[in-house]
């Protein structure tokens, strides 16, 4: 059986594509994390990460189908399910190995099981977008969190970024513990050692909060009740759109 | 300034808006000015759901709930006893910006009841938009109802300031309007409508030559028809509905059915509930306008002027013209595979792809959206000839599909309409 283990980034996905067209050896199982026992003891080939390699998969991965399906393995690695990296390796084989660019053939298997997890992937980060509540500080900037269930905040900040241009803020994921700061020129990815952020809910410790921040969250909560037609009510459809684990950081469901 | 003594003002004027179903944010791409705030995504985003299961994109607010006016389907009329108060246009603007830098909004949805006069009305509305565009330089999306009467001046200005514009029609025939509705009549709204569409055109001619000549209602306008207060037929609404969008261009009709705001009045039918199933139907053959290729008289027509409440009006289409099926979609060309019953614009991108590579067979059709309940007795694919409405006729196949789904369920799938599709991220 062959092992692979890599350290969980995407250049190191992609490096380790070379390493397997290199050694013409396929994995049957991936390890991904950094550093953990699993991982050092467990595997037969360790990838180390290089951009030059990385970088000649990328290309050839464009050249083979396009840059927009590129893209697309992009997204879908970021689901980092467990069983995402086997999925992306069968899926880029596929695409090296065929004559044809295969990205569009809905008859395989492979192509429609990866163009549902990147609809899964889209989905979430979309719902980053819709689901995002800033919380504005003491001093004037604005603070979000959430612990969305794949690493999709990289793929939303360009957005965030180009709305939100003129004002200071902070998105947060919770449950991978890092986030982008903006501050009115550049997004930097940060780690709080020390976060004034009740971990659970992503409130902010009132003591931080701008004076008239509760207000605006009451002002919200009341236009949420007021534009509901009782005639119409519908929880179900409620619900389905408004998925229950993100009422917590939603002030309109506080 | 925004205060506690908002909350009141905001509790009465959005209860007053709610009824105005539009909700789509989307169509205009405006992206944000350097120093600015806010751009408006060309896929509009919802940003909650409110427990009526609609779509919050926008704070879709009213100016003012008063009104000189006395139109018997509306909550706000003269006659009604009700609270009423109205927003100062500081107000709506400053409360429309700090709810869009929280990220709780794509915008701002503008009406109002007729305060004094038309002009009067429309010129404080007008003040709203151009402060949130000037002194915030503001760049997300705005939509404002324009007031019937208005002057064409007034409207001009309204259209180059916001994203869309939109007057209701909300009554289906002018004769059954001038019942309801005795201060207006068809030219009062429709006059407004004609000068939307055609500033908008011109504004359009205009930056083909120019770059930076002024945009004009750059996400078009559209209108709102309340279904089930009168007895017009759904031949009837569907003919305006296509005759709006071929003639006057419109973006959306939307299709709201009467909630009984005003039972004393006598003019209007006693429903106990609105007729949702009855929307549902029409914002389906809506649909088939649209995006299908249908027109409205395949549809309906003097020999079946209303919608089949039991099934999707796609299906009763195809079962009167059995003589057309079934397909191969194998080989069907694009136009004929969308009127197959269960197949959808996507499933259809994704056959045309797909049947390059491969010819496809049914478990690859489900794979791909289809919904092959429905699609079976329509089709052949690569294999066995299955059951299909030739040989089982028509009436045994509308046996088959009829919709037995409650009525609760009906909004769901409409919801799903409103709900913008993904974008491709970037
Ligand atoms: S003019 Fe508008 S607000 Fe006034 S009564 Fe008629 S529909 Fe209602």
């Amino acid at each position: 059986m062959n092992i692979y283990s890599f350290d969980n980034t995407f250049e190191g996905f992609l490096t380790l594509v070379f390493e397997c067209y290199n050694s013409k050896q396929f994995p049957d199982e991936i390890l991904s994390g950094e550093g953990s026992q699993t991982v050092l003891f467990g595997s037969d080939t360790l990838v180390v990460t290089d951009e030059t390699k990385a970088e000649r998969v990328w290309n050839g991965i464009v050249k083979k189908s396009s840059e927009d399906n590129a893209h697309r393995i992009y997204r879908v690695f970021l689901s980092e399910t467990q069983e995402t990296p086997m999925l992306l390796i069968k899926y880029v084989r596929l695409i090296i190995d065929s004559e044809k660019n295969e990205e569009t053939n809905f008859s395989v298997p492979i192509v429609v099981e990866f163009n549902k997890l990147h609809q899964k992937v889209c989905r979430e980060a979309q719902r980053i977008h819709m689901f995002t509540r800033f919380q504005k500080t003491i001093e004037g900037s604005y603070y979000a969190s959430y612990a969305p269930m794949y690493n999709v905040l990289p793929l939303c900040i360009p957005h965030f970024r180009d709305r939100f241009a003129d004002q200071n803020w902070i998105i947060y994921d919770l449950r991978r513990n890092y986030g982008f700061l903006y501050d009115l020129k550049t997004v930097t990815r940060i780690v709080f050692d020390d976060m004034q952020v009740n971990p659970q809910s992503g409130q902010l410790h009132p003591s931080i909060l701008a004076e008239d921040e509760k207000l605006f969250q009451r002002l919200w909560k009341q236009y949420f009740k007021s534009i509901c037609i009782e005639e119409r009510r519908n929880e179900k459809v409620h619900r389905q759109y408004l998925p229950q684990r993100f009422w917590k950081y939603l002030p309109e469901k506080w | 300034m925004i205060s506690e003594s908002s909350l009141e003002k905001l509790k009465i004027l959005a209860g007053a808006a709610k009824y105005d179903v539009s909700c789509a944010s989307s169509g205009t791409k405006r992206s944000n000015t350097s120093g600015g705030i806010g751009n408006a995504a060309a896929w509009g985003i919802c940003h909650s759901f409110a427990e009526d299961g609609r779509c919050i994109s926008l704070l879709k607010i009213m100016l003012s709930n008063y009104c000189i006016f006395d139109c018997a389907y509306c909550y706000n009329r003269k006659s009604n006893d009700i609270q009423r108060t109205s927003f100062t246009p500081d107000e709506i603007a400053d409360l429309t910006i700090e709810f869009y830098r929280r990220n709780y909004i794509e915008g701002l949805f503008l009406s109002s009841g007729v305060l004094v006069s038309p002009d009067h009305t429309m010129e404080r509305m007008v003040s709203v938009v151009k402060k949130l565009r000037t002194e915030h330089r503001y760049n997300g999306y705005i939509h404002m109802k324009t007031i019937p009467g208005a002057s064409q001046q007034l409207v001009s200005e309204a259209g180059r300031w916001a994203d869309r514009l939109s007057v209701n029609i909300e009554i289906p025939s002018e004769g059954n309007l001038k019942v309801l509705a005795p201060d207006k009549d068809y030219k009062s709204i429709l006059e407004p409508m004609k000068m939307i569409s055609s500033g908008i055109t011109e504004a359009k001619e205009e930056r083909k030559k120019y770059r930076n000549a002024p945009q004009f209602s750059p996400s078009g306008q559209s209108t709102q028809l309340i279904i089930g207060a009168t007895n017009d037929t759904d031949n009837t609404i569907l003919k305006l509905s296509a005759a709006l969008y071929t003639r006057r261009d419109l973006k959306r009709v939307y299709y709201s059915g009467y909630i009984p705001v005003n039972t004393y009045d006598n003019r209007l039918p006693a429903l106990i509930t609105p007729p949702l199933r009855r929307e549902h139907r029409l914002y389906q053959a809506d649909w088939l306008l649209r995006f299908y290729g249908f027109r409205n008289n395949e549809i309906v027509n003097d020999e079946n002027p209303n919608l089949d409440l039991e099934l999707d009006p796609k299906v009763t289409w195809a079962l009167r013209n059995p003589h057309l099926f079934p397909v191969d979609v194998n080989t069907a060309d694009p136009l004929m595979l969308l009127r197959i019953p269960g197949v959808g614009t996507k499933s259809v991108q994704l056959i045309l792809m797909a049947r390059k590579h491969n010819r496809l067979n049914s478990s690859h059709l489900k794979k791909m959206g289809v919904v092959m309940k429905r699609a079976q007795y329509f089709i052949t694919c690569n294999e066995l000839r299955s059951r299909n409405v030739q040989d089982l006729k028509p009436e045994i196949v509308r046996q088959l599909l009829i919709d037995k789904k409650q009525i609760s369920s009906d909004s769901a799938i409409q919801l799903k309409m409103f709900y913008p599709t993904i974008p491709v991220l970037r």
